[in-house]
């Protein structure tokens, strides 16, 4: 290479998630245009974020602590439920919309270049953002029914919530990448999006499906949402507990819930992050001809 | 090598650049899945070479127009140099930042207000926060938007629009400036301040890479131009030169 050469890139060729990171002044203002035109011309503005959730849990408080009384079985279930609820919110969410994120940014990708892992990085965090207002309810329901948890238990939920969002950004990027060339992409995404929230122990007892997988439960227990909404239980919905109630089976924890199966559910979290951005770097060079 | 050559770097390269268009009929896994198990009977998909085994070197504050008549190629050459897209054999080098006036515009959203397009559209141009805060001033005196600044986008007329974007475009200050058909905006009181702002930018230095169907006008912004016919390089030269052969060449056909 000659010395007119020296400094020469190659444009076009990215450098993956790091350059979402020197691009994060870019990512926050494609956040916050997210969540402004999301709101934009109504009354009420971000209240409605902490409306929605706010309503959620009086449904399920009403409907089934009052009149379907599961109380009996699982005690303080609205709780339990709406702390599961939350999370799947959560990653449902970003998974549905990164997935789409290419595709609906066509118009920008088809003619500038700019990192595309923005897009479903910005829509990930978009997620967070609206998850935000539903914690806010969480922790406003959990402090009525006598919430004290430990610094341990706080600490887990932030993991828990960071290994989640790590799995949505590597889905989100291989089914964003991949939805560029087949369609279908988008309902494999709403398919496995509808089943989130019933592989997981949201609405059942981690135990039943103990009981009927036996010795094959390790399968179940694999999925990193599962361990992240067990996690959520334990930090949110157990604090809650009385004594009795907290020693009764239906609020025993998973063996080596945090020590073991934390820690797995982020190796497979990341593992899916490289599958994601691998396959994510090999289909960008060609969306813009593509889209 | 004389003493002026090796002072001059290069600015943009390419090197036997070869680009293919993939027709693609069919966007479903099912119909690909049909295809394949049917053995990879008929075409799934028709192919053409947009850009044919070009090569072209810019040097540093040199000013070059692509010319050519529709189809030629010259778009596909510009998006590679931006790096939308990709090169499927050879290779596309460039030093520093490429941006310009492409596809001005491309990244306004209608729901946002002119500020906060101007944040916006700078850094997917890529300017850092602080050079859009250095410059925001200057930006909306050029576009002479005035108090409309904090009106929402949609609500512009289109003069306006094109204004902004096209002034946001044109402070972004990228080493390698690209521009993609200079005259398509603005009343003629805004081409003309366009025009004597991509001359003063042409005078300061800057590498400039013109393509426009404006031939008198490219005439008098660039120096050098290159013609491009069915995606291959067919003349390289000064500007008149070439101009004067592009029209021989429509006027034949």
């Amino acid at each position: 290479m000659s010395a007119a050469e020296a400094g020469l890139t190659y444009p076009g060729r990215g450098a993956g998630l790091r350059d979402v990171y020197r691009n994060r002044f870019l990512l926050k203002l494609l956040v916050m245009k997210e969540i402004k035109v999301r709101y934009r011309g109504s009354a009420l503005g971000l209240l409605w974020s902490y409306l929605k959730p706010g309503l959620q849990f009086a449904v399920f408080y009403v409907a089934l602590g009052l009149f379907l009384n599961v109380q009996g079985s699982t005690p303080n279930y609205p709780i339990y439920l709406f702390a599961g609820i939350v999370l799947v919110n959560f990653f449902t969410e970003a998974l549905g919309n990164s997935t789409r994120s290419i595709i609906s940014n066509r118009d920008l990708i088809r003619k500038i270049y700019l990192p595309r892992e923005l897009f479903p990085v910005a829509s990930v965090w978009v997620s967070a953002v609206h998850f935000l207002p539903q914690v806010v309810i969480l922790l406003i329901v959990c402090f009525f029914n006598g919430w004290s948890p430990s610094i341990w238990q706080l600490l887990a939920v932030v993991a828990a919530f960071a290994m989640v969002s790590v799995l949505a950004v590597g889905l989100g990027l291989f089914f964003g990448a991949v939805n560029v060339y087949f369609r279908d992409s988008e309902n494999l995404v709403d398919l496995l999006v509808m089943m989130v929230t019933w592989a997981s122990p949201v609405l059942y007892l981690w135990s039943q499906v103990e009981h009927v997988l036996g010795r094959f439960f390790w399968v179940y227990q694999l999925n990193p949402m599962t361990i992240a909404v067990q996690i959520f239980h334990w930090s949110f919905w157990t604090p809650t507990l009385n004594q009795t109630q907290a020693a009764a089976p239906a609020a025993a924890l998973v063996p080596g819930l945090v020590p073991f199966w934390l820690p797995v559910g982020a190796v497979i979290s990341l593992l899916v992050l490289v599958i994601g951005q691998i396959t994510f770097s090999r289909l960008s060079t060609k969306f813009a001809q593509e889209l | 090598m004389s003493v002026q050559e090796v002072s001059i770097s290069t600015a943009i390269t390419v090197e036997n650049v070869r680009k293919e268009f993939v027709l693609r009929h069919t966007r479903s896994l099912k119909e690909a899945l049909v295809w394949l198990l049917r053995g990879r009977r008929g075409d799934l998909s028709k192919k053409f070479d947009a850009l044919k085994n070009v090569s072209l070197h810019v040097g540093q504050g040199e000013t070059v127009a692509l010319l050519g008549l529709n189809g030629s190629g010259k778009s596909t050459l510009l998006k590679l140099i931006s790096g939308v897209l990709q090169p499927d054999s050879g290779s596309v080098r460039t030093r520093g930042r490429v941006a310009g006036l492409i596809e001005v515009g491309a990244g306004f959203h209608h729901d946002l207000s002119g500020r906060d397009n101007v944040y916006l559209n700078g850094a997917i141009l890529g300017m850092t926060e602080s050079q859009i805060d250095t410059m925001f001033d200057s930006i909306v005196e050029f576009s002479e938007i005035g108090e409309f600044i904090d009106t929402e986008v949609k609500f512009y007329s289109s003069g306006m629009y094109v204004r902004l974007a096209f002034s946001i475009a044109v402070h972004t200050d990228p080493e390698v400036f690209l521009i993609d058909e200079i005259l398509a905006v603005g009343d003629e009181p805004f081409q003309r301040k366009c025009i004597a702002k991509i001359k003063e930018l042409g005078a300061a230095g800057k590498t400039l890479f013109v393509v426009s169907h404006d031939l008198d006008l490219v005439a008098t912004v660039c120096e050098r131009a290159v013609l491009l016919e069915h995606g291959q390089v067919i003349m390289d030269g000064e500007v008149h030169d070439v101009v004067t052969e592009l029209r021989r060449r429509s006027a034949e056909s």
